[in-house]
C-alpha cells in the first residue's frame, strides 16, 4: 500500500511539480515551435510521450547491463542519443502507416524528436538520479505526459490569441515565451505535490 | 546571403545579424535553465562555443567523406565526441560550474544550434570559415545567455558575478531567479532585440532609398 | 475579475464596459472599506497606490505605443483595486506599484489589452509577488486600527478563530479578503446588478467544501478562511478569462474548488486560491474549444 502510494506521488510530480517544461527546462523547442495549433500540440505530445517512455526503458537497460560491466560509462550519452535516433526512425515510420495526416502535420518536427532535449534529458536524469527500471519508465512516461500537458494547454492560449492586437516585435517566439513563463508562475501551485 | 563573405562578416554573423539566441532563437532550454547568474551564463556559453568550433572543424574536414544518408547521425557522433571531452575538462577544472550547469552540458549534444550550423554551414564550407562560424556562433551564444544571466542575477539575487551591486537595503526580486523568471526574462530580451533590430532595419533601407 | 467584455456570445455591448466597470468597483467597495476598518487607513492607502500605479502604467503604455488611451473604462481601476486587496496592510509601498505595473503592462496590455489577456492580470501580480517577496507578502499584521507591525499567521496556518470573527472579518490576511460579510454582500449586489451569475462562485465553493468534507477537514473554517470567497466572487467569474458556457463555467468552477483543497491538504502553500483559477485561466481555451458547441448561446443570463 505504501509503496502504491509512493509510486502514484512520483507519477503525479513528474507531471505537475516536476514537470518538463516548466520546471526542467527541458523540451522547449518542439514547445515553443510546434504549438499553435491543438491538433498537432496533440499529436507532437503523443509522440514524444511514446519516444521518451521506450527511450527510458531501454537506455536505462543499456546503462545497467551494457555499459557499467564493461567499465564504459562514459559513453553513456553516444549511446544514449543513437538510441534515441533509432526509436524515432521507428515511431516515423509507425506514425506514417497509420496517419499520414498526423504525420504531414508533424512534419519536420518527428525527426527532430531525436533532438528533443526533454528524451535525452529524461534518459540522463534516469541514470544520474539512480532510479531503477520502475522508476525510470515512470519517468520518461509521466514526464512525457507532463510535457503533452503542457503543449497542448500553450496550444489552447496560442489559438486563443492568433487575433489579439500584440505588439510586432513580440509576435511569436517573444510572446510564447512569455506565456511558458506565466504559465510556470501558475505551476508553482503545485509545489510540494507528490513530495 | 549566398554571396561569399568575407571572415568577419561569418564571424559578426553569428554575433548580431544570426544570433542564436535572439535571432535564430535556438538553444532555448540551456537559455532559460542555466542563466540564474551571469557566470553559469558565461560557463553554458563557453562550452557550448568550445564544442560549436571543434564540431565544425572537424565536420567541415569530412565534409567530402561522410555519406550523404548517414550525415545526420555521423554529425551527432562528433558532436558527442567534444560534449564528453568538455564534460570531462569542466569535471576536473572546474567542478563547481560543472555542478551548477548540470544536465545542460551532456545534453549540448542535442542543442540545436550546433547541429544547425554543422548541417547549415560546416558540411557546405572550408576549414577555417567553418572555425569562424563556430566562434561567431558561439559567442553570440555566449554574449546572449550571459546578458539574460546578468539581468536575472542582478535583480534576482541583487549581485552581478557575485559582487553586491544594489546594496543591503535592495529586496531581491526572487522570482527572476525562479523558473518564470528564465521564460520571462528571456522573452523580453527577445522582444527589445526585436525592437532594435526592426529599427536598425528601417534605418538602414530607410539609408538605402535615399542613397539609390 | 476584469468584466472585460470579449468576442464571445456577452450580452453587453462594448460601449457598457464602463457601467460594468463601475458596478464592480462599488461592489468592490464593501471589502475595501471593510479592510480600511479592521487594518486602518494604511490599508488605504494601498489600495490608493495600486490604483494610481495601474491607471498611470495603462496610460503610458497606451501613449507611448501610440494607441487610444482607455483608462477611462475605468477597467485599470478595477485591476488596481483588486491587486490591492489581494496585498497585506503591511505591505511596503513598492509592492503594489510593482504588482500593478507588471498586471496591466505584461499581462494585459502586452497581449492586446481589454478582453485579450489569458491570465486574471491583479492574480498573476499577486502570485508573482508571492513569489518574489515571499515573507513581505505573508506578513499579515493583526487586526485592529493600531499599527504596530505584530506578524501574524492566517487562519490557514493554525491562527485560532471563532468562525463568528471570521465571518466578520476581524483576523489577519490581506486587505480585502477578511470580511466575508462584506463580500457576501458584494456578491449578492452584482448578482442583482446582473454582473455575475450564480455559477462559478457557488460551485467554486462548494466543490471545494466536498472535498474538504471528504479529506476530513473543517468545512466552515476552510470556507471562511484565505482568500477562497474572495477569489471565488470577485476573481474567478472575470468574462475574459473563464469559460462562456454554462457547462464550461460548471467545469471550470468545480476545477479551481478541487485544486484549493489539493493544495491547502498536500501542497507546500498554505492558500491556493490564486494559483487554483491561474490554473484554470490556463486551462479556459481548451474548456470554450471543447463545449462551445454543444451549449453555444446558454451563456449569461
Amino acid at each position: 500500500m505504501n509503496a502504491l502510494v509512493k509510486i502514484l506521488l512520483f507519477m503525479v510530480s513528474c507531471v505537475l511539480t516536476n514537470n518538463f517544461i516548466f520546471s526542467r527546462f527541458l523540451g522547449n523547442c518542439p514547445f515553443l515551435g510546434v504549438s499553435n495549433k491543438v491538433e498537432t500540440a496533440v499529436g507532437m505530445g503523443v509522440a514524444v510521450t511514446f519516444v521518451m517512455a521506450l527511450a527510458s526503458l531501454f537506455t536505462w537497460l543499456l546503462y545497467h547491463y551494457v555499459l557499467v560491466p564493461f567499465n564504459l560509462r562514459y559513453l553513456d550519452t553516444i549511446s544514449f542519443i543513437l538510441v534515441i535516433a533509432a526509436l524515432v526512425q521507428f515511431v516515423e515510420m509507425f506514425i506514417k502507416k497509420s496517419s499520414p495526416s498526423l504525420y504531414k502535420a508533424l512534419g519536420i518536427y518527428l525527426p527532430l524528436i531525436t533532438t528533443n532535449c526533454a528524451v535525452l534529458g529524461a534518459a540522463l536524469l534516469n541514470i544520474t538520479s539512480d532510479y531503477n527500471l520502475l522508476y525510470a519508465v515512470l519517468n520518461g512516461t509521466f514526464g512525457a505526459l507532463g510535457f503533452l500537458l503542457a503543449i497542448v494547454l500553450m496550444a489552447g492560449v496560442r489559438e486563443r490569441l492568433e487575433t489579439s492586437d500584440i505588439p510586432e516585435s513580440f509576435k511569436g517566439f517573444p510572446i510564447c515565451i512569455i506565456i511558458a513563463g506565466l504559465m510556470s508562475v501558475a505551476f508553482m501551485g503545485f509545489s510540494g505535490f507528490g513530495g | 546571403m549566398s554571396k561569399k563573405q568575407s571572415l568577419s562578416g561569418v564571424f559578426f554573423n553569428g554575433i548580431l545579424v544570426e544570433n542564436p539566441t535572439f535571432r535564430l532563437v535556438l538553444g532555448t532550454c540551456p537559455t532559460i535553465a542555466v542563466t540564474t547568474s551571469a557566470l553559469n551564463g558565461i560557463g553554458m556559453g563557453l562550452a557550448a562555443t568550445f564544442v560549436l568550433v571543434g564540431s565544425n572543424v572537424v565536420i567541415s574536414l569530412l565534409r567530402n567523406f561522410i555519406p550523404d544518408k548517414v550525415r545526420i547521425p555521423a554529425f551527432v557522433v562528433v558532436i558527442c565526441t567534444f560534449v564528453t571531452l568538455i564534460q570531462m575538462l569542466m569535471q576536473a577544472y572546474v567542478p563547481s560550474l560543472y555542478a551548477s550547469l548540470g544536465l545542460f552540458i551532456p545534453l549540448i549534444v542535442v542543442n540545436c544550434i550546433i547541429l544547425a550550423r554543422a548541417e547549415a554551414y560546416a558540411s557546405k564550407n572550408g576549414v577555417a570559415a567553418s572555425a569562424v562560424d563556430g566562434l561567431g556562433m558561439g559567442i553570440g551564444f555566449t554574449l546572449a545567455i550571459t546578458v539574460i544571466g546578468a539581468i536575472r542575477e542582478l535583480f534576482g539575487s541583487g549581485t552581478l558575478f557575485g559582487f553586491n551591486l544594489l546594496g543591503a537595503g535592495y529586496q531581491p526580486m526572487l522570482i527572476l531567479i525562479l523558473a518564470p523568471g528564465g521564460f520571462i526574462i528571456y522573452g523580453l530580451t527577445l522582444g527589445v532585440m526585436n525592437i532594435i533590430m526592426n529599427r536598425a532595419e528601417a534605418n538602414k533601407s530607410a539609408k538605402e532609398g535615399v542613397e539609390a | 475579475m476584469e468584466l472585460h467584455v470579449s468576442n464571445a456570445p456577452q450580452i453587453y455591448a462594448k460601449d457598457s464596459t464602463r457601467t460594468l466597470m463601475y458596478d464592480v468597483i462599488l461592489a468592490l467597495l464593501l471589502p475595501s472599506f471593510a479592510g480600511i476598518w479592521f487594518f486602518g487607513l494604511r490599508a488605504a492607502l494601498v489600495l490608493v497606490i495600486a490604483i494610481a500605479a495601474a491607471v498611470l502604467s495603462e496610460y503610458g503604455y497606451q501613449k507611448i505605443l501610440h494607441k487610444p488611451v482607455t483608462i477611462n473604462d475605468l477597467s485599470a481601476v478595477v485591476t488596481g483595486l483588486l491587486l490591492g486587496l489581494n496585498l497585506p496592510v503591511s505591505a511596503p509601498w513598492w509592492l503594489p506599484v510593482i504588482g500593478s505595473v507588471f498586471a496591466i503592462v505584461l499581462i494585459k496590455q502586452l497581449f492586446g489589452g481589454l478582453g485579450d489577456n489569458f491570465l486574471n492580470p491583479a492574480l498573476s501580480a499577486r502570485a508573482v509577488l508571492l513569489a518574489s517577496w515571499p515573507t513581505l507578502m505573508t506578513n499579515f499584521t493583526r487586526p485592529g486600527p493600531s499599527l504596530d507591525a505584530v506578524s501574524s499567521a492566517t487562519v490557514l496556518s493554525g491562527y485560532p478563530s471563532i468562525p463568528l470573527q471570521m465571518f466578520i472579518g476581524n483576523i489577519p490576511g490581506t486587505i480585502g479578503e477578511v470580511s466575508k460579510a462584506a463580500i457576501l454582500l458584494g456578491f449578492l449586489y452584482l448578482l442583482l446588478r446582473g454582473v455575475i451569475s450564480w455559477r462559478i462562485p457557488v460551485v467554486f465553493v462548494g466543490a471545494y467544501a466536498l472535498l474538504a468534507l471528504m479529506l476530513g477537514n473543517d468545512v466552515l473554517t476552510g470556507v471562511l478562511s484565505g482568500g477562497l470567497l474572495f477569489g471565488a466572487v470577485f476573481m474567478a467569474p472575470d468574462y475574459t478569462t473563464s469559460p462562456m458556457t454554462a457547462k464550461g463555467q460548471y467545469i471550470f468552477a468545480a476545477a479551481c474548488g478541487l485544486i484549493v483543497a489539493l493544495i491547502r491538504n498536500f501542497g507546500a502553500y498554505p492558500e491556493g486560491v490564486t494559483y487554483a483559477i491561474l490554473l484554470l485561466n490556463i486551462v479556459t481555451p481548451l474548456i470554450d474549444r471543447s463545449v462551445k458547441n454543444k451549449v453555444y448561446g446558454k451563456g449569461k443570463q
